[in-house]
């Protein structure tokens, strides 16, 4: 009687041992899927960097930073003229889209509820899903066409446009997390409400604002149909914000569609320029994010 | 006799529809401590954000009758204006954070664009701390971020920076609430010795707090002011029968 209670005892025990390795192994298996697939969303963009990288490095050389393209035929060359011209459509771009887009932000954040603040969001959404060719002929029909010809300041306004989603949307998230006992603590030293805002919320917020400035930044260095009909490109060194002016993308596309081997090459280089200074804002980001952020 | 800083006559506060304090007549005289007590939701905080008309921070807020400080009426004054002249400590710390010490003790001045030269700003800043009683414990890390600070530093970081602006009232929203014993104690110690200088109004849940502090006493019950009266005589002979019920813990 005693031997047969022990004999089932160690039954269900011998059950409940197999029952727990078969759930650990389900346990395994599934952490094996997840982590295999985020290793296999990771790869394609390894592949992607390991490819644009092997095929550029040979283009990559002091000249190809310091000179300027050469004609068909003659070797050496380089896309001086592209960098100047993203830095300045960038930095154009940056002038007119931050304020706005701050702006914007600071309002959504400030009065949720209201009925601009609904349609604000709206259009907002709506701006950043229209595509970036539209965007090309809209500022071609209302800057380029009106002005005269192709510009820089064209290029940039289409890309200011491109912008102000991200930062309106960083903004207006990051003010939103800050306490409303911090604009309080303003409020109750006698501080008028615009310099709350300024001198208290937003520094208080910069670290978000400006990583989603960054982001969009990295987000349209590399658009190339808006500046087709705006920036269009230009063969030589120009400053002129009132010019056509070159650029990092659109060189690549025109070299990369051109029948040429050097002019290839070129395209390599450039896209690898291109997409290191992508990673390169993509790193800033983080570390502004992580270095300046605010503790309460 | 003494002198009145505050006075309010048929005064009323409304959120939308919501009438939230009904006729309060009050006389609050100068360099005194008044504890505002009464069960939850019965209008004291919105009574003392009246004051410096943080209240109108909500929308739909309005009021009625009439809120006078030092002769002043505070409702055809500047609200910016007003707020220099009456602090306020919240309930949780709330120290700018992105500011040192130092600079979270001048902000008062800094914020509004008051143009001080750096005498001036050290002295400010080293009187109000040693008002505040912080000054020993911070005197030598000045430039170090306020929120590194213990929750009680922190929040008597705030009185500091309230102080620093020589207001006539300074208001406590439930000052101590969020903060350990020993905080409390020390920021009950600190109320006691700035009421020498300062007329102090607080709101507290805690009637143990408003017997050790104040030497006078509010009792607010639905919206109105049910007494008014020296300490006390609120705790041990309260003329309404709801003070009693309340301070014997009836309710509330």
């Amino acid at each position: 009687m005693k031997q047969q209670q022990i004999n089932k005892e160690s039954e269900t025990t011998g059950a409940m041992l197999r029952h727990i390795r078969i759930r650990n192994r389900k346990n395994y298996l599934f952490k094996a899927l997840i982590i295999g697939a985020t290793v296999m969303c990771t790869l394609p963009l390894l592949f992607i960097l390991f490819y644009i990288f092997r095929q550029g490095i040979t283009a990559i050389n002091w000249q190809f930073f310091t000179s300027l393209p050469k004609p068909v035929g003659e070797t050496g060359g380089g896309i001086s003229n592209a960098i100047v011209g993203s830095i300045l459509i960038l930095l154009l771009s940056c002038v007119m889209a931050i304020p706005f887009g701050v702006g914007i932000g600071i309002y959504l954040s400030e009065s949720p509820k209201s009925r601009l603040s609904y349609y604000g969001r709206l259009s907002v959404d709506v701006l950043q899903g229209i595509p970036s060719i539209v965007i090309g002929i809209i500022i071609y029909q209302w800057v380029v066409r009106p002005m005269g010809g192709f510009s820089a300041f064209s290029g940039s306004v289409a890309l200011a446009l491109m912008m102000l989603p991200s930062i309106v949307k960083s903004t207006e998230e990051t003010l939103k997390l800050l306490p409303e006992s911090l604009k309080e603590a303003s409020l109750a030293l006698g501080v008028p409400y615009y310099k709350t805002i300024m001198k208290v919320i937003v520094p208080t917020g910069l670290s978000g604002i400006l990583t989603g400035v960054i982001l969009s930044i990295s987000r349209v260095i590399g658009e190339t149909a808006p500046l087709l009909f705006t920036a269009f490109g230009n063969p030589f060194m120009s400053t002129d914000i009132f010019k056509p002016i070159s650029s990092l993308p659109l060189i690549i596309f025109n070299y990369a569609t051109s029948p040429y081997h050097d002019w290839h090459q070129l395209a390599w280089g450039a896209s690898l320029i291109l997409i290191v200074i992508i990673l390169i804002l993509n790193i800033i980001s983080k570390i502004v994010q992580r270095k300046w952020k605010v503790q309460f | 006799m003494e002198s009145t800083i505050l006075k309010t006559r048929n005064f009323n506060a409304f959120y939308g529809e919501n009438h939230v304090l009904k006729n309060i007549n009050i006389d609050i005289d100068k360099n005194s401590v008044w504890a505002i007590m009464g069960p939850s939701g019965c209008g004291k905080t919105t009574f003392i954000r009246c004051i410096n008309r943080m209240h109108e921070l909500t929308p739909n807020a309005h009021v009625q009758g009439s809120m006078q400080l030092a002769e002043e009426e505070v409702y055809e004054m500047n609200p910016v204006l007003l707020r220099r002249k009456v602090g306020m400590v919240f309930q949780r710390p709330n120290p700018f954070p992105t500011m040192s010490i130092y600079e979270n003790v001048i902000a008062g001045y800094s914020l509004n664009g008051i143009k001080l030269n750096r005498k001036e700003k050290d002295e400010i800043v080293e009187t109000s701390l040693q008002r505040a009683a912080l000054w020993n414990e911070v005197k030598d890390t000045l430039h170090k971020k306020g929120s590194f600070l213990s929750g009680g530093q922190q929040q008597r970081l705030c009185i500091a920076r309230a102080l620093s602006m020589n207001p006539e009232i300074l208001l406590l929203d439930e000052a101590t609430s969020a903060l350990d014993p020993i905080s409390t104690a020390k920021i009950e110690e600190l109320i006691y010795e700035l009421s020498t200088q300062f007329t102090i109004m607080m709101v507290t849940h805690n009637m143990q707090q408003a017997a050790r502090v104040s030497n006078k006493t509010a009792f607010f019950y639905l919206g109105e002011l049910i007494e008014a009266d020296a300490t006390k005589t609120i705790f041990t002979n309260p003329k309404n029968e709801k003070t009693q019920d309340y301070i014997r813990g009836h309710f509330g």
